[in-house]
């Protein structure tokens, strides 16, 4: 690719006490691509999320988001200049109803800016606005699931709740936490296609994900991530393929069992 | 498993009318407009009639008083309920609003129509200055720490003795009548109350009410949450500050007892006896609180006594506050269900 990346990821370690969460994760991500980023529990996938999105902050090393350094800069900045993010831990504003939801995104500086998802900001009412992104995002407009306290809505309405607060802020790059965990098998083959959505949309993806089959599907290339090191790069199929990734998520011994038994 | 007893349950619905006034449809028919406005023209024109009902100048000055309260109990509960702030500071507002308000009378000769209002914007800046670097605390450490505030600055005062020590500022200009003080208190807590209510259902209000619900998705949304909780308490400070300015012109003196902590304490016991979260539970909390505090001075320091037993009542038999408990009982009813 020629263009520049959208996103760089310079060496960044993060540390916790002994512990090295990351230790020099580098990787670039470029204009309307589909990362995705895997790996076993406790590899550091939640971590390098944090440390983009400046809500924890790397022990050393850079990131850069359109050639722009924004290490070490608040959560606040780094999302109003478009890097939205999903919380693995679903965070929604539970004393709300689900369309309210929207209206807080569509309300800081950013949607008030550039008009928020599709313009929708800039015709007034965020709370019609709001209820528009919920269609867009799987809610039926006409039932009353919009209506909803957000506290009595399933956990799928509140992965697909995450996904619409981050596109009301019309962002230029998403990472999603693990979307598709805790959903039933019709529940994330309904999110494939509205991932696929977001993406011709213009909007650039990380995706940290346990559920391969579902991030094969959609990603362009995949990361995989093991006790806080980068082990590979590369598309889907080459990942598959590859015997360091099936160590990590099955050890060394079981990985021939593993491949027998396939 | 058809045996009685332990398989039926309570449930709440909403009354028919109710969910008929929600709407544009409310306006069809005088019954559901009565429903409405009925409580609302109660609430006002109650409030409204106090300083008339009143029988003596004791009792008018017992209003002025409980109003005063009232401004703290909203200020407390809008920040509590509607920002995630639980604030011990009311003495703080109260204090820094009363001696701003003493010292532009007295050295300026300032009315106090014109005291008022600057206490109230100088105080809450003051306030919120001080403030600031609290305000990533949340829960009892934010409680904690705006409990050392009143603290702080009356012993600075003493230790200093400046703005008068301990003797405080006396000769302040009270109110040009009885009446101009009254209708003045009484009328801004109505202002306040609706003021607030509309406040906290504007968009900005629901930023607001999404911090204390989750902070880091208000950030995730690019939103500066220290910012928002700035002005949050600026608000609070305000009608705190507002309660401090009226009390040295209703009293004529300011002085040390104004940091005292019973202004950071009443006011949270006038809004758990009145409902939180409903902003007119809190004035009507103070509504019971002042006036009996009052009925039993009479008895001396076994007034404490009292004063608990009331509290206590409430805490126990109805905890969620009278506001929470009328508002379910108006709008809703019980029916046992088979489960």
């Amino acid at each position: 690719m020629t263009t520049e990346p959208i996103l760089q990821v310079e060496n960044v370690t993060k540390t916790f006490g002994g512990i090295i969460a990351l230790n020099r994760v580098s990787f670039e991500v470029h204009e309307g691509e589909i990362l995705g980023v895997i790996g076993p529990n406790g590899s550091g996938k939640t971590t390098i999320v944090n440390c983009i999105t400046g809500f924890i902050k790397a022990t050393s090393g850079h990131v850069r988001f359109r050639g722009k350094n924004i290490t070490g800069k608040a959560p606040h900045k780094i999302a109003d200049m478009g890097v939205a993010r999903t919380f693995q831990i679903m965070r929604p504003y539970y004393s709300l109803p689900a369309y309210k939801n929207l209206v807080i995104p569509l309300f800081s500086p950013r949607a008030r800016r550039t008009g928020g998802w599709r313009g929708g900001g800039r015709l007034g009412d965020r709370n019609t606005v709001g209820i528009d992104i919920l269609e867009e995002i799987g809610f039926e407009r006409d039932s009353y699931v919009p209506y909803k306290m957000t506290s009595t809505l399933p956990t799928g309405y509140l992965k697909r709740l995450e996904l619409a607060r981050c596109l009301a802020l019309k962002p230029e790059l998403i990472l999603c936490d693990e979307v598709f965990s805790g959903l039933s098998m019709s529940e994330i083959a309904s999110m494939v296609p509205l991932i696929e959505r977001i993406q011709m949309d213009g909007i650039t993806l990380i995706m940290i994900e346990h559920r391969l089959r579902e991030l094969f599907q959609v990603a362009t290339r995949v990361m995989v991530l093991n006790f806080g090191e980068k082990i590979m790069e590369g598309s889907p199929d080459e990942v598959m393929a590859d015997a360091r990734v099936r160590e990590a998520y099955f050890g060394s011994e079981e990985v021939q069992e593993v491949m027998d038994h396939a | 498993m058809t045996t009685d007893t332990a398989q039926r349950r309570k449930e709440r619905i909403d009354r028919g009318i109710k969910v008929r006034s929600d709407g544009i449809y409310a306006l069809l028919s005088w019954r559901e407009l009565a429903y409405l406005s009925v409580p609302r023209l109660v609430l006002i024109l109650g409030i409204l009639a106090l300083p008339l009902l009143m029988p003596g100048m004791y009792w008018q000055r017992v209003i002025s008083i409980v109003c005063i309260y009232a401004f703290l109990a909203m200020s407390f509960d809008f920040l509590a309920h509607y920002v995630g702030l639980v604030s011990l500071g009311g003495a703080f507002f109260v204090g820094t609003g009363g001696y701003i308000a003493a010292l532009l009378n007295t050295t300026f000769g300032l009315p106090p129509l014109v005291t008022i209002p600057a206490a109230l914007i100088l105080g809450a800046a003051v306030c919120t200055l001080l403030l600031i670097p609290c305000l990533p605390l949340r829960g009892v450490y934010f409680a904690i720490v705006t409990l050392m505030y009143p603290l702080f600055m009356a012993r600075l005062i003493e230790a200093l003795d400046i703005f008068g020590g301990t003797d405080g500022i006396l000769g302040i200009d009270s109110f040009t009548n009885p009446w101009v003080e009254q209708y003045f208190v009484v009328v801004m807590v109505l202002v306040l109350l609706f003021g607030l209510r509309r406040l906290v259902n504007t968009d900005l209000g629901l930023v607001l009410r999404a911090v204390k619900d989750n902070d880091q998705a208000v950030r995730a949304s690019g939103m500066n949450v220290t910012r928002y909780k700035a002005l949050a308490v600026f608000i609070a400070a305000g009608m705190g500050c507002l309660s401090g300015a009226c009390l040295v012109h209703t009293y004529m003196w300011a002085g040390i007892s104004q940091f005292a902590l019973d202004f950071s304490v009443l006011p949270i016991a006038a809004t758990v006896i009145g409902g939180s979260g409903t902003l007119v539970g809190p004035v009507l909390g103070c509504l019971i609180l002042v006036p009996a505090s009052e009925l039993l001075r009479d008895f001396g320091t076994l007034r404490i006594v009292f004063y608990s037993l009331i509290l206590v009542t409430f805490i126990v038999f109805r905890s969620e506050g009278l506001m929470v408990y009328g508002q379910r009982k108006y709008h809703q009813f019980q029916r046992w269900t088979e489960i």
